[in-house]
């Protein structure tokens, strides 16, 4: 007989093995490749954990389908040069007006829309070309109105600006706004798309995610679409700066390293410093109202809709509060990755790479756990990384009996690459079939 | 009255045509959806990547064939390759079906288990696909390139318009329209494809009357898996292939079988012209139009199009979500076959 104390002291140890063999793999990399590459890891690992931890909330807690993860990563990556670039003067003199007219259009004509849509309930088939000529009419004034303003702002410095700008202030304030963009977005979808089936959720997701995404890609007067907005401030020290102070240099001499590669670590460090605080205090955040009378609610939501109605809870309600919150901390953790590269490239916002395989990390990690959300998100993303390497010595290992010219073995190897889509789509299969609960189960309370 | 005959032939060009071929593609791949749905009552994630799979083997046997001097021309040789790739697309249906799917429906998943097992099934295919025959862009069209020139048609009838229609584009509404065809003989008047109306309608009625659930699930893999297969292949041969592009071709495809009412073939079919239609109308530029058919006076500076041509794809988008906020049953509301 297993009493439950016993339960819970195996499960704590099981949970210490899965991470100190997190910790080996880093410490091995590090020896085997080089500490830069460990350290870029780790910090790419941090940040799909808080995405992963995100998706949990929404999918773990609550049991919403999400596969919008990508449309919300971007709105914070889109913080991040918002936030942090310097404003362009000449474009806000060029189009600033009209930019701001086609603000109030757009909210104008929303709240015309709604307006309009709330009181003409007994019109029957009017209503929908009641509202369909109000949205229209705001369309064409917005084209009419502020086109010509777009272009101005497009045409000045194309090579470097030709957009707006930012507001100039320090970068880290965007990890808020980003979450704020993102909560912002996800009030306005979830309010219209909660009600829907779990797959049509999914569908309409997603296609809410590619539209923000061709938006961003398309509207070059807002971050300079596909051109990419390059050198973010940091909020962290140059390495250049780095090297030219004395203990830096110091630092190498006692170390007997490499003075340039030794910026470039400790620069990795901080920012896996400011990474793991934000993953740290976003952990505590969600452990808290996981145990709290909010958390039980939510679960009691998931397990049986009907029952938690009749209990008096708002469904709809809750279900859109849960679906903000870990959209915003999508949102955060998409301004923390555009912070780490120090651009913003719309085009590298893929589905495959920002929704689903977040989602593999959230399966194979054990949905409803934070602790499985973090430990799915480091392995998934650290073997997302190393299974080229790996994929390749493999390949080296099988074809070895074969001649160098040999065009299978040629074939193989050059295939190597794509060996990782290959292994993450069977081991979310396995995953889902032999352990559904994934490698850190939910604690059943 | 020949600038009215301009205009519609610059119309026919740009839009009729290219929207025919493009619904088409989009009505086979959402047939496939939706018969999946209708039967196995979920979303297949991977469909776009079974199209794919279809279309990659199809660029594989193409090329076996060419570099063995085998051609039909002025017909492209994928036509020949066809049938090859359209049954290893049905094998790897049925495959993923035995080892990943039967297994939840034993288990009786709900549906968002599924959805989630496609999407893995979805990343699965999309590697094979890409380990096989790598990410990039491949050309297999080959036989004659035109149907109907647009310099023949223009001397033909002495428009200033031309009409161009690509061997590809007649092939591709023509090989759909006979597709289409024998897919509702199928369903409405053999007994196969009754008896899986019946269990799409009420499974346990139709388990009651003797039909087998795993024949029935059966037929459906082979059908979605031969739909997959074509409309890959027809997609491919129009524009060209490339493994990427069928993950973005999901969505609309999504779109097609919902728009239409997911369940219902006949929506799926209108759903793709619906969608294919709304993009290019949307996108096209007017301003040729309205200058041929008014007064040069009235002809607007710009281009007189609602949209940017980049938003293309995302109009379906847009449509899908438009339909599912005030619509969610579809044009034809239907859950079953």
């Amino acid at each position: 007989m297993n009493t439950p104390s016993d339960d819970t002291k195996k499960r704590q140890e099981r949970n210490l093995t899965l991470f100190g063999v997190l910790v080996v793999l880093f410490v091995f990399v590090g020896m085997a490749q080089s500490w830069n590459v460990s350290l870029a890891i780790l910090n790419l690992c941090l940040i799909s954990a808080i995405m992963t931890l995100g998706v949990n909330i929404q999918w773990g807690y609550a049991g919403i389908v999400n596969f919008g993860v990508m449309g919300f990563a971007a709105l914070g990556g889109l913080a991040g040069v918002l936030v942090s670039m310097p404003p362009v003067a000449a474009s806000w003199q060029a189009g600033g007006p009209e930019l701001l007219l086609g603000g109030a259009i757009i909210m104008i004509t929303i709240v015309l829309a709604v307006f309009a849509a709330s009181k003409t309930q007994h019109l029957g088939r009017w209503r929908f070309w009641i509202i369909v000529g109000v949205s229209l009419t705001g369309y064409f004034l917005l084209r009419l109105l502020v086109d010509p303003a777009i272009e101005a702002i497009e045409s000045i410095n194309p090579a470097k600006a030709g957009h707006i700008g930012g507001l100039g202030l320090p970068i880290l304030l965007s990890w808020v706004v980003g979450g704020i963009f993102a909560a912002g977005a996800a009030y306005v979808i979830g309010k219209a798309s909660l009600g829907l089936r779990s797959d049509y959720l999914a569908i309409a997701t997603l296609g809410i995610s590619e539209i923000v995404v061709y938006v961003l890609k398309n509207e070059d007067w807002l971050a300079r679409g596909v051109k990419n907005v390059n050198g973010l401030p940091r909020p962290v020290p140059y390495e250049v700066d780095l090297q030219a102070t004395a203990w830096v240099s110091e630092l190498a001499a006692r170390l007997g390293a490499d003075v340039n590669e030794l910026s470039s670590i400790i620069v990795k460090l901080c920012y896996a410093g400011l990474f793991i605080l934000v993953l740290a205090i976003l952990f505590w955040l969600f452990e808290t109202a996981l145990r709290s009378p909010w958390g039980r609610m939510m679960r009691a939501i998931r397990d049986n809709e009907v029952a938690a109605n009749a209990m008096g809870k708002h469904v709809t309600a809750k279900h859109l509060q849960v679906f903000v919150l870990g959209s915003a901390v999508i949102g955060v953790a998409g301004a923390m990755l555009t912070t780490l590269d120090g651009q913003f490239t719309p085009h590298s916002y893929l589905p495959l790479r920002f929704t689903f395989l977040i989602w593999i990390m959230v399966i194979v990690g054990g949905s409803g756990n934070n602790f499985g959300s973090v430990l799915g998100g480091f392995i998934i993303w650290f073997f997302w990384v190393e299974s080229e390497p790996l994929g390749l010595w493999l390949m080296d290992v099988i074809t070895m009996p074969l001649d160098a010219n040999n065009p299978l073995k040629m074939h193989l190897l050059a295939s190597a690459a794509h060996m990782r889509l290959m292994t993450m789509g069977l081991l979310m299969l396995l995953m889902l079939r032999f352990a559904p609960q994934g490698l850190i189960p939910e604690i059943k309370r | 009255m020949t600038d009215i005959l301009n205009a519609f032939v610059l119309l026919a060009n740009f839009v009729l045509i290219p929207g025919l071929a493009y619904g088409s593609q989009l009505a086979l791949g959402a047939l496939g959806v939706t018969m999946v749905y209708s039967v196995l009552r979920f979303s297949n994630f991977a469909h776009g990547e079974l199209m794919s799979f279809g279309a990659m083997f199809c660029v594989l046997i193409t090329w076996g064939l060419q570099s063995a001097g085998i051609s039909i021309t002025p017909l492209p040789t994928a036509l020949l390759a066809l049938p090859a790739a359209i049954l290893l697309t049905i094998a790897l249906a049925l495959m993923t079906d035995k080892l990943v799917f039967s297994y939840y429906r034993r288990q009786r998943s709900e549906t968002v288990t599924y959805l989630i097992v496609s999407v893995g099934v979805m990343f699965f295919i999309g590697g094979l696909i890409r380990f096989i025959i790598g990410p990039d862009d491949r050309v297999f069209a080959d036989g004659q390139r035109f149907l109907l020139k647009a310099r023949t048609f223009k001397d033909a009838t002495g428009l200033s318009e031309g009409l161009a229609i690509k061997t590809s584009q007649g092939v591709t509404i023509i090989l759909a329209f006979v597709v289409v065809a024998a897919l509702f003989w199928f369903l409405n008047r053999t007994k196969t494809g009754k008896s899986m109306r019946a269990y799409s309608d009420n499974e346990d009625l139709a388990l009651l009357s003797g039909i087998n659930p795993e024949r029935v699930v059966m037929i459906t893999w082979i059908i979605t898996g031969a739909l997959a297969a074509l409309a890959g292949t027809l997609y491919g041969l129009d524009k060209s292939y490339k493994p990427f592009t069928y993950l973005s071709l999901l969505l609309p495809i999504f779109a097609s079988a919902i728009v239409g009412g997911v369940g219902s073939p006949i929506g799926a079919i209108a759903g793709g012209y619906v969608i294919a239609f709304s993009e290019l109308l949307v996108t096209f530029a007017y301003k040729k139009v309205i200058s041929y058919l008014t007064f040069e006076q009235v002809v607007p500076e710009g281009l007189v199009q609602l949209l940017s041509t980049d938003y293309k794809i995302a109009v379906s988008f847009v449509i899908l979500l438009i339909v599912l906020l005030i619509r969610p049953t579809g044009l034809f509301s239907g859950k079953t076959i």
